[in-house]
């Protein structure tokens, strides 16, 4: 079977689960089953094959699982949304809808990606534009003493950083194919650590530089580790060394270290963190009540969950009991209602993403594609470990979203595009010679 | 740079098996310690949006049953208000209030929550969110006439179904209607209190009736033995005299029972000794929480009661001589002198007394009848025979006449403990059971700091009208 067949069959599961989640929540709400869950999978299947032949059409060789697997996290996404929310829900769908023309849109005007190396500069200087927006006075917007948003004119919210993330990738993937070898050849040796020219080694300092000024301006630390750790990713691989990575890694952590311990929000999200119970840290606004919910629901969730639907997220009142469950506690909303089971789900779907933008990382031709595929996918594995590991209290907590599943247009979108990037790369590589 | 990037997936491995790692510590390893963690209002939320089941009275009356509250929740309310307050209890979750009574004892079967093995499949499926009914021994009506005849006056009527135990009427004055729980919580007067099963009270002459069954059982004593009732004489070291101070002189113990002797009594109790009036006493659940299905918190042990912990007859503080006649330092509940007349009420036998009857699921099948229990043999079947005969000469032309039903024989016993002699303050007691020959019916009846009240005179009358109403709607053994 060809590859874009065997994409195209496991669509259908997708669709599956989209009908059985939302007849499973419709059950749940009204107590009766509706057909409604089947006309919305065959409209979701149907945006999902137009996805496909528009992916048939631009790059028939790329790997014909990444597509099916997204598809799986978004029809969980919206299904969970639908039951948190249904007008969300509905908003998502729409969102679902633009993220599909981004794809195409990319994949139609980026047949040839390595066109962007040529823009390098800019989309790196556009990209640290994009981070600071939130900083600048009338139009950015605190969260819990993180500024990652934007207000659009009509009250929407832009999360550029969703989008910097893709630049500064390619901005990395482009800088570090020139310099690699000149970073590891140019540089001397001593103690069995190869040391670069400051020269080289210039550009470099200065993106640790920019991650720290990000945790001081952002005031992020999820964001920060998840940029860092995309750069530190692709330098390791990019000059096969340990030891620059492993140097970043000391750095990152002295500089995080200190804005734990001086800058206030930081500061107060570590606390949280570290006592996630303490009775004056979980009544303080912004203290630990965040995280303390997040666990709670993943305990009631158990083994195999209450079911979709069926878990805690308001009072009796109408008041919250689960803050921000269609954004940052998805994922604990996710186990609640499916268990363990359901969440160890999911977390394969993202690995098995992971698997294959490696995957075509290692056969990429060329060391544009290879670096841009490694950073891409890097930094989306680094996104889902910052948020679950933030919601399982094994980091601290910060608002990044979860790819693909998460509320949100700009993460959908941003994504989308990152999964067309992915395909492309992988389209090249695996095209007959 | 294809090494470097294995590396890097097995990275992202290691990282996601820490995930999952975390995921299973809170969904699994620590999920109990979460749910109990006092921050955590999950528990409570989900028990607010079950349906808790109905409790009934025994001709189906509604005592407590779940409304619509705001959301998917469901809220308490008690139709008869007032009427079987403390022993029924309350539930008021939203407020933060603990549950009380049958409805605490019985919380799991109302919430529908079951612990056995059978349920896991009902687990699978989801949440069940509609909980079991709770069907009462108790008699709404007689219950009514008792809380009539206490007319507002503190203190208790406990009636029991000797053959089985059955609680059948369990009334505690001052009462108040559930709704006003928290003006009642400020109360001085201690409304929440149920003076069925929490109140000490001195049983007067009421316990004269352990002592008969402890004389005559023990077989040192038959109902013609002779004993010393004259008037004063000296136990301890101090002067005990017969009320009114009239001198019986010797007594056979029939007579002592139907005029309640002090003196013969006394002499009985002493003679017999602390190890044996230890032993009867502890048959007849004295020294021990009652065995009745309600919470454990709102139940007192009865006894000798020396600086707030009861002790056995055989501490060298008890006076045994007084003990024996229902003074120095004993400290009973209504619940336990009501247990008194139904062992002998039952050929010596004593049944746990039980509130409930029966667990009945949404579809109105019975899953689970609560069933009767023995709790001790207290005495042969000759003795209780013997004790019936002295009990129904106490009605008959004793203290407790007041008692007497027509065309129904009562046996019973009175007492009135002096509270306040200086003010003429007294606890009048009375203790009985009926049809005497084969009861169905025990009862005890107090009232609390009676203005120169006698048992035969205050308590007697209302026994004979909750018996009335009891042996109408007998139930059947």
């Amino acid at each position: 079977m060809s590859s874009r067949n065997r994409e195209l069959l496991a669509l259908l599961p997708a669709s599956l689960l989209l009908a059985g989640g939302f007849a499973a929540v419709f059950i749940q709400n009204s107590e009766k089953l509706s057909t409604l869950s089947l006309s919305y999978a065959a409209i979701y299947l149907g945006l999902c094959l137009a996805g496909h032949v528009v992916v048939r059409i631009t790059v028939p060789n790329a790997d014909p699982y990444m597509f099916p697997v997204v598809a799986v996290l978004c029809s969980i996404g919206l299904v969970v949304i639908y039951r948190i929310d249904v007008d969300l829900a509905r908003a998502q769908a729409q969102w679902f809808v633009v993220a599909l023309i981004f794809f195409a849109a990319t994949l139609v005007f980026l047949r040839d990606y390595r066109k962007l190396e040529r823009y390098r500069y800019t989309i790196a200087a556009v990209s640290l534009g994009l981070l600071l927006l939130p900083r600048v006075p009338g139009i950015g917007q605190q969260a819990n003493g993180a500024f990652l948003g934007v207000r659009l004119p009509g009250g929407m919210v832009f999360q550029p950083t969703e989008f910097a993330k893709i630049g500064i990738v390619i901005f990395l993937a482009s800088y570090l194919r020139d310099t690699r070898q000149l970073l590891v050849q140019g540089g001397r040796t001593i103690a069995g650590i190869t040391i670069p020219r400051i020269k080289h080694l210039g550009p470099l300092l200065l993106i640790w530089g920019a991650a720290m000024l990000m945790l001081i301006f952002i005031r992020d630390l999820g964001s920060s580790l998840m940029f860092f750790g995309g750069f530190l990713a692709v330098l390791y691989v990019a000059t096969g060394k340990v030891s620059f990575p492993f140097v970043g890694l000391l750095l990152f952590a002295i500089g995080a270290w200190f804005l734990g311990t001086h800058v206030g929000h930081v500061h107060d999200r570590v606390d949280a963190w570290l006592n996630p119970f303490d009775p004056v840290l979980y009544n303080r606004p912004g203290g630990s009540y965040q995280l303390a919910q997040s666990v709670f629901a993943q305990a009631d969730g158990g083994l195999l969950g209450k079911g979709l639907g069926a878990s805690i997220l308001g009072l009796p009142g109408g008041g919250t009991l689960v803050p921000a469950p269609q954004t940052d506690l998805i994922y604990s909303v996710i186990t609640d209602e499916l268990g363990l089971t359901g969440a160890c789900g999911v977390l394969l779907c993202y690995l098995l993403f992971v698997a294959r933008g490696f995957k075509a990382a290692t056969v990429a031709r060329d060391s544009f594609s290879t670096l841009l595929a490694v950073g891409l996918t890097a930094v989306f594995a680094l996104q889902v470990f910052v948020i679950v590991g933030g919601v399982t209290r094994v980091i601290p907590l910060t608002g990044v979203t979860l790819p693909f599943i998460s509320y949100g247009g700009s993460s959908l979108v941003a994504n989308f595009v990152l999964l067309a990037l992915l395909l492309l790369v992988s389209d090249r590589a695996r095209r007959p010679a | 740079m294809n090494k470097p990037i294995g590396r890097l997936f097995g990275l992202v491995v290691i990282l996601f098996a820490i995930l999952v790692g975390f995921t299973s510590r809170w969904t699994v390893f620590e999920a109990k310690s979460l749910r109990d963690n006092p921050l955590n209002r999950r528990v409570l939320l989900e028990e607010l949006e079950i349906d808790r089941g109905t409790i009934f009275a025994h001709d189906g009356t509604v005592l407590a049953k779940s409304v619509k509250g705001p959301g998917k929740t469901w809220k308490r309310q008690y139709p008869q208000g007032p009427l079987f307050v403390q022993s029924v209890g309350w539930s008021f979750p939203a407020q933060g209030i603990p549950d009380t009574g049958t409805e605490l004892f019985r919380r799991d079967a109302l919430l529908g929550r079951s612990d056995s093995l059978s349920s896991a499949w009902v687990r699978i499926q989801g949440h069940q969110k509609v909980g079991n009914d709770v069907k009462t021994w108790f008699d709404q009506e007689a219950q009514r006439v008792a809380l009539r005849d206490l007319a507002g006056r503190a203190g208790s009527v406990v009636a029991l179904d000797p053959r089985t135990g059955a609680v059948r009427v369990m009334a505690s004055v001052p009462d108040f209607n559930p709704t006003d729980l928290n003006t009642a919580r400020k109360d001085p007067t201690s409304p929440l209190l149920n003076r069925a099963t929490q109140a000490g009270y001195p049983p007067g002459s009421t316990f004269k009736v352990v002592t008969a069954v402890a004389a005559i059982d023990s077989g040192k004593y038959t109902a013609a033995s002779t004993v010393d009732g004259k008037s004063p004489q000296t136990f301890s070291g101090v002067p005990l005299n017969n009320d009114d101070k009239v001198d019986y002189g010797p007594v056979d113990l029939t007579t002592a029972l139907t005029f309640s002797i002090n003196t013969a009594w006394a002499n009985v109790a002493s003679d017999l000794g602390r190890d044996t009036m230890g032993r009867y006493m502890r048959r007849f659940g004295f020294d021990a929480k009652p065995q009745l299905d309600y919470p454990d918190s709102q139940m007192v042990s009865s006894g000798a009661r020396v600086k707030g912990s009861i002790v056995p007859p055989t501490d060298p503080n008890v006076d045994i001589a007084r003990l024996g006649i229902g003074q120095d330092k004993l400290s009973v509940t209504p619940l336990q002198m009501a247990e008194v007349a139904a062992a002998v009420a039952n050929r010596g036998v004593l049944m746990k007394p039980r509130i409930g009857d029966r667990i009945i699921d949404p579809d109105g099948r019975t899953i689970k009848r609560i069933g009767s229990e023995q709790q001790s043999r207290v005495m042969k079947p000759s003795t209780a025979s013997i004790v019936t005969e002295m009990m129904k000469a106490v009605v008959k032309e004793g203290t407790g006449t007041a008692a007497a039903l027509n065309g129904i024989e009562v046996a019973g016993k009175t007492g009135t403990a002096q509270i306040d002699p200086l003010q003429n303050i007294t606890q009048p007691w009375f203790i009985a059971f009926a049809p005497a020959d084969h009861p169905t019916i025990a009862i005890a009846v107090t009232v609390e700091r009676s203005l120169g009240g006698f048992g035969g005179t205050v308590a007697a009358p209302i026994a004979r009208d909750v018996l009335e109403v009891l042996l109408r709607n007998s139930v059947g053994g």
